[in-house]
């Protein structure tokens, strides 16, 4: 049965087994933002083997680029980005301890694996859903990489940021649950 | 012949950005109010209520519908008595499209190709002119989603493929697109012309209204039959699983050369955003 879960960040290994797919889950507390060009900067760095800008460990990363905020608003609309296009990258941050991505669309199965190997999940936010979303971020900051502009790292807080479990640390995808369940091929 | 000051098309493109970006059309509402209404899956129904939800803060907040604001491709019906003045209307229209993404507080999606640098301002647009009959000029703002255009495909069958092949590519393409374009969709085919044309006609073929009938009879009933195939996929609303993976199906044909059978199949998320100003 499907179940709701409020999650609040720093996630550990133990709040990441406890999930599984279809789970509606509502995150809170401290979540960041990277897209395409952060995530090679991010890589970039540790091949060079130098620091990272945030400590990643415990971790939400939203792949999403939001809209500029209106005078006196936190943010504009921030619904989630492709996440396929992260997928060469995430394996890296999954191992220093990332423990969820939100986004949307299906991940390689090298994601998936790590997902397993390191205990993380992957959390899906409906696309195009960018003004429902940012009615759930409570205060957003840039933290890195200002001159990419939208693509810029925020430390975003959250209240009840609605996803729902895509794929769990098992090796299972609701993508694939779910297209098969109403397949008519 | 009647004139008109390009000031005039940069103050449309502008008004046209701004509320493409933030008003849903009518048609589209109508569809996702009836997808709430007739999807089987509890979850995708969820799904529509929660898209027309985004709609509605959108619209009343001033919030964009999705923080994708697009690329925006303008195309012009540029009525042949119309004589242009103050201006070149390239220039005006890029200079629409920049104060509209400015002072709309529109997100700037577009980048250098290789150094991926931020152009800073959502320009260059994509303009379309046609030179039409009449002394009106039409411009339809079209903020085109990176994460659809980039499951669209364009297609060089031979021949021999016939329908049965341009069918099996639609499916094709939407089922390898899954999740990532945001469905349910919109599919836009375009069949003939060249490579870049059938592209085109796949493009022009999203600014149909949705739940509109094709006035060709022929691929009225072709448009319904695509469209059962793409919903037998099962992909459903936000890729959760159900039958309405797509919306609509809309073709455009032309004839083609006759060593070709190009097929483009351009896919449009949900938030199918377009504008259009008569001047």
């Amino acid at each position: 049965m499907p179940r709701t879960i409020t999650l609040v960040t720093p996630l550990t290994d133990q709040d990441v087994e406890a999930l599984e797919i279809g789970d509606t889950v509502l995150v809170n507390g401290v979540i960041y933002t990277a897209r395409d060009a952060a995530h090679k900067r991010l890589v970039d760095l540790l091949a060079a083997g130098q620091p990272l800008p945030v400590d990643l460990r415990g971790q939400i990363m939203f792949y999403v680029g939001p809209s500029p905020a209106r005078p006196g608003r936190v943010i504009g609309a921030a619904g989630p980005t492709t996440s396929y296009r992260m997928d060469p990258y995430a394996p890296q941050l999954l191992a220093l301890g990332l423990k969820a991505m939100i986004g949307k669309g299906k991940r390689a199965p090298e994601v998936i694996a790590a997902m397993q190997t390191y205990k993380a999940v992957y959390l899906g936010a409906i696309g195009g859903a960018g003004a429902l979303i940012s009615q759930a971020i409570q205060e957003a900051e840039i933290v890195a990489y200002e001159d990419l502009g939208p693509e810029a790292i925020r430390r975003l807080v959250v209240e009840n940021l609605p996803t729902i479990v895509i794929n769990d640390c098992r090796g299972n995808d609701l993508y694939e649950l779910g297209m098969q369940q109403y397949a008519q091929d | 012949m009647r004139e008109i000051d390009v000031k005039d098309i940069t103050a449309a493109v502008k008004e046209a950005a701004i509320a493409a970006n933030h008003e849903l059309g009518e048609d589209l509402l109508h569809a996702l109010a009836h997808g709430q209404a007739t999807e089987e899956s509890p979850t995708g129904r969820e799904v529509f209520r929660l898209l027309l939800e985004n709609a509605r803060i959108a619209r009343e907040n001033r919030i964009p519908i999705c923080q994708d604001c697009g690329l925006a491709v303008v195309f012009v019906d540029l009525g042949q008595d119309v004589h242009l003045v103050g201006g070149h209307l390239n220039d005006a229209i890029q200079a629409g499209v920049r104060q509209g993404y400015e002072e709309g507080y529109l997100r700037k999606s577009l980048c250098h190709p290789l150094t991926r640098k931020n152009t800073g301002d959502n320009t260059p647009a994509v303009i379309y002119t046609t030179i039409v009959p009449g002394d009106r000029v039409k411009l339809t703002v079209v903020p085109k989603g990176g994460g659809s255009e980039n499951m669209s495909r364009v297609h060089m069958l031979r021949p021999a493929a016939g329908l049965a092949g341009i069918k099996a590519k639609v499916v094709e393409t939407v089922r390898e697109a899954g999740a990532n374009p945001c469905p349910p969709i919109i599919v836009g085919v375009g069949i003939g012309g060249t490579f870049e044309q059938a592209a085109l006609l796949a493009k022009k073929a999203l600014l149909r209204e949705v739940g509109s009938k094709n006035p060709d009879p022929e691929l009225a009933a072709l448009e319904e039959e695509f469209l059962t195939l793409v919903n037998k996929t099962g992909i459903g609303p936000a890729g959760l699983g159900g039958r309405l993976t797509a919306l609509a199906v809309h073709i455009n044909m032309m004839p083609c050369h006759i060593a070709s059978l190009p097929v483009a199949v351009n896919i449009q998320c949900h938030a199918s955003r377009h504008k259009e100003v008569i001047l």
